[in-house]
């Protein structure tokens, strides 16, 4: 019952988020501002405890929930076709200069700040 | 046997069967990165990806029919990225402790990812719509393909490529962070975890939760942080640039 009343919070944030971001055309997307929001709410036993169940399974199981846009790539097979190398080379490269500029900035503050 | 076509046809055009085949292959591709100690190599969401993708080409089954029945899956999408507050509710003390080098280190890592996609995009001579959809490839899925839209990329495109950035994270992340001498103690996960969720977003931070439970909290606050700040950052950029 706590997961199903979990669900109703984060589909209740998400639409007055969704409401936000239209009405008032801000720049976020309706689930961001849903969160914004929940974050504020989860102050809130009444929203925390049934929250809780519910984010801790959509969140343990949050890479399948990418897998239909993914399977999306098979109508892209053209584009892929014409620049797919060079394509793989920017994500790639991109990525691991992300992964690397992150994972040193940090690496390196916190030593800085636990000396 | 004409019968088991006539049941294929009619099977195939119904919703029931994007969302079981989904779900599925995912289980099964859990169950075999699970035997596999969970090799990077063997990532769930690829290989499910890989198969889906090949049955449905193979048996002319169209994206649109796949999607009716997947569907309800990328729906949920929504209230995950609503969910991630919770992890960083979670850990609210030591961000509100941190928050200065976390949010350096999200924007250094946000900035560079997005700058050197769009350089090298535009290096590599790709079609201006492929090298927008390519700006907010950091950023989980359905937020890549608001941001996309907004800028002038193709929402589609640039939600396969967040995918495919986050395959890339989560399969190379732990040979990358080794070069990089990121120890694997409690400061090197955390530096592990977060680089994953900045420039990796969920898929990335799936790995990290797999392989320890700070680098996945990390990954999910830097995921979250992430969202914020390129759904703020990116469009403002273009229409700063773009005049």
């Amino acid at each position: 019952m706590n997961g199903l009343r979990g669900l109703a919070w984060l589909l209740a944030l998400q639409s007055i988020g969704e409401l936000l971001s239209r009405g008032l055309s801000l720049p976020f997307p309706g689930p961001v501002i849903g969160m914004l929001l929940l974050l504020l709410a989860l102050q809130l036993p009444l929203v925390r405890e049934p929250v809780a169940v519910c984010a801790n399974f959509l969140l343990s199981h949050l890479s399948l929930l990418f897998v239909p846009v993914g399977v999306g790539v098979m109508t892209h097979l053209g584009v892929i076709g014409q620049y797919g190398v060079r394509m793989l080379v920017v994500i790639v490269l991109s990525t691991w200069i992300g992964l690397a500029v992150t994972a040193l900035a940090l690496h390196w503050g916190r030593r800085k700040t636990d000396a | 046997m004409p019968d088991f076509v006539q049941l294929w046809v009619y099977l195939s055009a119904t919703p029931l069967f994007g969302l079981t085949a989904t779900l599925v292959v995912y289980v099964l591709a859990q169950a075999a990165y699970a035997r596999l100690q969970q090799a990077p190599w063997a990532n769930p969401v690829l290989w499910t990806v890989v198969t889906l993708a090949s049955v449905l080409l193979a048996t002319g089954v169209s994206y649109p029919t796949y999607f009716a029945g997947a569907q309800f899956i990328h729906f949920l999408l929504g209230p995950a990225v609503v969910a991630l507050a919770w992890p960083l509710w979670e850990r609210r003390a030591e961000l509100l402790k941190r928050w200065r080098v976390l949010l350096l280190a999200a924007l250094a890592g946000g900035v560079a990812a997005s700058g050197s996609a769009l350089a090298l995009g535009w290096a590599f001579d790709l079609p201006t719509e492929v090298v927008l959809s390519l700006a907010p490839k950091s950023v989980t899925a359905p937020v890549a393909m608001g941001i996309a839209d907004k800028i002038g990329g193709i929402p589609a495109l640039a939600a396969v490529f967040a995918v495919i950035t986050g395959l890339v994270g989560a399969l190379s992340g732990k040979y990358l962070f080794n070069a990089l001498k990121i120890p694997s103690n409690a400061t090197g996960w955390v530096a592990r975890g977060f680089a994953l969720g900045t420039a990796a977003h969920g898929i990335g931070a799936a790995r990290a939760l797999q392989v320890n439970a700070d680098a996945g909290a990390y990954a999910g606050l830097a995921l979250g942080l992430q969202v914020v700040l390129a759904s703020l950052l990116i469009p403002l950029a273009f229409r700063l640039l773009g005049g």
